[in-house]
């Protein structure tokens, strides 16, 4: 459009000139706004991907590592009895987290967008749901220690009440007590967005299903729960990937006895066996984005947002 | 996610340390220079520019302690540095960022990690003025020259390189040492004498089905696997050429039984660090388990029974050195010099001793303590007076008798030193699948 302005009068170059200023900017507006976004994404996002993909492939020995192209990372990771078994530990604390914080995060969310009426008790409400999140998750984390030891609250208090007459050992350093931190950790992690698509459900639907005879329980089955899909498939994404790649919670938790993939990347890295770690971390990256894949094929989270 | 939280949070804490550390330090030592003239002894020459330098030195927590860093502001008049960090942590910031140090404070079995990696250089002998009263431990290997050799990184293997810019290490003392000895003890079982209701008198002990659900092992893999090694050879199970040097098939046999117990339930926990520890013995978690000495201490001082065994097998040794970046030169490197040899003149070395390690030159060390404190400590007599720790707290009543008692008794009964085999690999291997069997 410039162009042909330009050429039929060529005498208005200076007005002309200011016109494609003016023109241009807008075209170049949208690149601009999205190159802080683009560049952060490059710089800390793409490149240490990359490099971590890179390194992989290189060898090492107990002090350093050498750049190389072998294939020794991955053959022995995979041919690895140990990996398998620590990615099915994983898969199982993975799993077992997410089905109970999805129960709990459906229950909360359900009760906060249904049952209360008024929008400041919501609002309150959901305040309390967050005031554990004002602490730091170690500590957070760490205080179920003494709680469920074998001289802790629990025991003592079921041991004194005459409910068992010696401690319960499996409450403490044992699966158990992995995924009950796990849960109470992460369960905040899907009650947020499932009370965000719920809050989103019109009212009316609610109101038309009553008319048309479905049972409460037809209505949350039929209305509530594929309305409330988009909010379950990012609650879900958050709590898998973080379980997926947690060490600290597992570590402190089962004792030091449980492995996770993130802690046998971690070990790796403190062993400076980066070469190692980072073949670790490339499969553990594989397996995740398979897994949300698949999250997001069986919802489609961008038509509710 | 977590995993990359890891490591920026153990770098950016020490990255803030130290620059705000610099920032103090100089304010520090622009007011020494208005008020100085006080301090004596150094060559005139560099004694005035000392004052500038600073020296940063980073290092397991056990010895990094501040009361040095302001001891040698006091006595020395520079400006020292600390950054504690585990060790794991520093064998790779030693050999991966060896710039980012003046002063590397390390484990010998580290050091043999990170001395081939040609990012230290060999100190003089002739320049240190105590070398010769350093415990022979760390120049011979023998406490006593009838004394056998201990199995395991034993320091004095690694202790010195054949020349300057040598990284291979020496099969006899030279002129050029890899790192002075600053800190050393032997380590054992801790145990619950009120709980275990028994007598241990073996590494065997750990694997009693009597403390089934009640035991604990360290899973540092270095360290944890000659714990396991001392176990399994007290059962009689396994024989070793040399348990810090396994062959694949001593690592398989000891990580089997190692393995057959977690699964019968003989663990309670894992730990990796010291508080770890120190909570499962003072809950009563675990009753019995491989220990640090001030782990034991910190035990005893919530009042709770503790005591860190001897073992018929004998102890597993472990000993730190100081030891200088390869870019120091100058001025710095005089410093250096001068707070190495300042380091065996005896102040730290008292101070190490009344916490329960010890120090590598014993005489200097002697004439800062008190007769009954060296009685105590030393020579495992029992305390005359209240023995208190370096900050002053009492930390034996009087009467009482160290564990293991004296140096001769404790440091003269080492079975082996923590070490790096050249099975490293697949040993940590191993005990990776052992700690998620």
């Amino acid at each position: 459009m410039t162009l042909t302005a330009e050429t039929s009068r060529p005498s208005a170059t200076a007005a002309a000139g200011r016109a494609r200023r003016v023109r241009l900017a807008p075209r170049l507006a949208p690149y601009l706004q999205a190159a802080p976004l683009t560049v952060t994404l490059l710089l800390f996002l793409l490149v240490p991907i990359l490099t971590i993909v890179v390194v992989s492939f290189w060898d090492y020995d107990s002090v350093r590592f050498y750049p190389d192209f072998v294939l020794t990372n991955y053959t022995e990771l995979l041919t690895s009895p140990v990996t398998w078994k620590t990615y099915l530990n994983t898969l199982k604390y993975a799993a077992l987290s997410w089905a109970i914080t999805l129960g709990i995060g459906f229950t909360v969310a359900y009760f906060l967008a249904f049952h209360v009426r008024s929008t400041t008790w919501q609002m309150l409400l959901f305040l309390v749901c967050t005031i554990p999140f004002w602490t730091s998750n170690i500590i957070r984390m760490i205080s179920w220690i003494p709680f469920l030891g074998r001289n802790g609250l629990l025991n003592s208090g079921l041991i004194s009440a005459g409910i068992i007459d010696r401690p319960l050992e499996f409450l403490l350093f044992s699966d158990f007590s992995v995924v009950l931190a796990f849960v109470h950790l992460y369960a905040l992690f899907m009650v947020v967005p499932i009370f965000n698509s719920m809050m989103r459900i019109d009212r009316a639907l609610i109101e038309a299903a009553r008319d048309g005879g479905a049972s409460a329980v037809q209505t949350l089955w039929n209305v509530i729960l594929p309305l409330s899909k988009p909010g379950i498939a990012i609650g879900s994404i958050f709590v898998v990937t973080l379980v997926m790649g947690d060490f600290i919670t597992v570590r402190l938790m089962s004792g030091g006895q449980s492995a996770s993939i993130g802690l046998m990347i971690a070990n790796e890295i403190s062993l400076l066996q980066y070469p190692a770690a980072a073949a670790n971390a490339v499969v553990l990256l594989a397996v995740v984005l398979i897994m949300v894949v698949a999250m997001l094929r069986v919802v489609d989270i961008r038509k509710e947002l | 996610m977590t995993d990359t939280r890891a490591p920026s949070k153990s770098a950016t804490p020490s990255a803030g340390v130290s620059r705000r550390t610099l920032l103090k330090g100089t304010a520090a030592v622009a007011g020494a220079a208005v008020g100085s003239g006080a301090i004596t002894g150094f060559p005139t020459i560099w004694a005035q520019n000392i004052k500038n330098v600073t020296l940063r030195q980073f290092g397991t927590g056990v010895s990094n302690l501040n009361a040095v860093a302001d001891k040698v502001k006091e006595d020395l008049g520079f400006t020292l540095q600390m950054t504690a960090l585990d060790s794991d942590a520093v064998t790779q910031r030693a050999v991966t960022q060896p710039k980012s140090y003046d002063i590397a404070d390390i484990e010998y079995w580290i050091g043999k990690k990170v001395f081939p990696a040609g990012v230290m250089q060999p100190m003089e002998v002739k320049k240190i003025k105590n070398f010769d009263k350093i415990v022979p431990i760390f120049i011979t290997g023998k406490l006593t020259p009838d004394s056998a050799i201990a199995q395991g990184t034993a320091p004095h293997t690694v202790g010195f390189v054949e020349s300057k810019d040598s990284t291979k290490f020496a099969k006899a003392p030279t002129d050029w040492m890899t790192l002075i000895p600053t800190i050393y003890n032997a380590d054992t079982l801790g145990i619950r004498p009120d709980l275990v209701g028994r007598p241990i008198s073996s590494w065997k002990d750990l694997l009693d089905p009597a403390f089934k659900g009640k035991a604990s092992l360290l899973n540092i893999p270095s360290i944890g696997i000659m714990d396991a090694a001392m176990v399994c050879e007290a059962m009689g199970e396994v024989k070793y050429g040399d348990k810090g040097n396994m062959t694949k098939e001593e690592i398989d046999k000891t990580l089997k039984i190692m393995t057959d117990a977690k699964k019968a339930g003989q663990f309670r926990a894992f730990w990796k660090t010291f508080d770890e520890s120190v909570n499962l013995m003072s809950s009563g978690e675990v009753i019995i388990q491989s220990m640090w000495s001030p782990a034991v201490a910190a035990v005893r001082a919530k009042g709770i029974q503790c005591v860190y065994q001897p073992l018929k097998e004998g102890y597993r040794a472990w000993g730190g050195g100081l030891g200088i970046a390869k870019h120091l030169s100058g001025l710095e490197l005089e410093a250096a010099y001068e707070y190495i040899n300042w380091y065996l003149s005896g102040w730290v070395g008292a101070y190490l001793n009344r916490q329960g390690y010890y120090s590598a030159v014993l005489d200097t060390a002697k004439q800062h303590m008190s007769p009954e404190e060296w009685a105590f400590w030393m020579e495992g007599q029992p305390a005359k007076a209240d023995i208190l720790s370096p900050e002053g707290k009492v930390m034996e009543k009087a009467g009482a008798v160290r564990d293991g008692g004296s140096f001769q008794d404790r440091m003269g009964r080492v079975a082996c030193w923590n070490a790096v085999m050249d099975e490293d690999r697949y040993m940590v291997r191993k005990w990776n699948e052992f700690i998620a069997a």
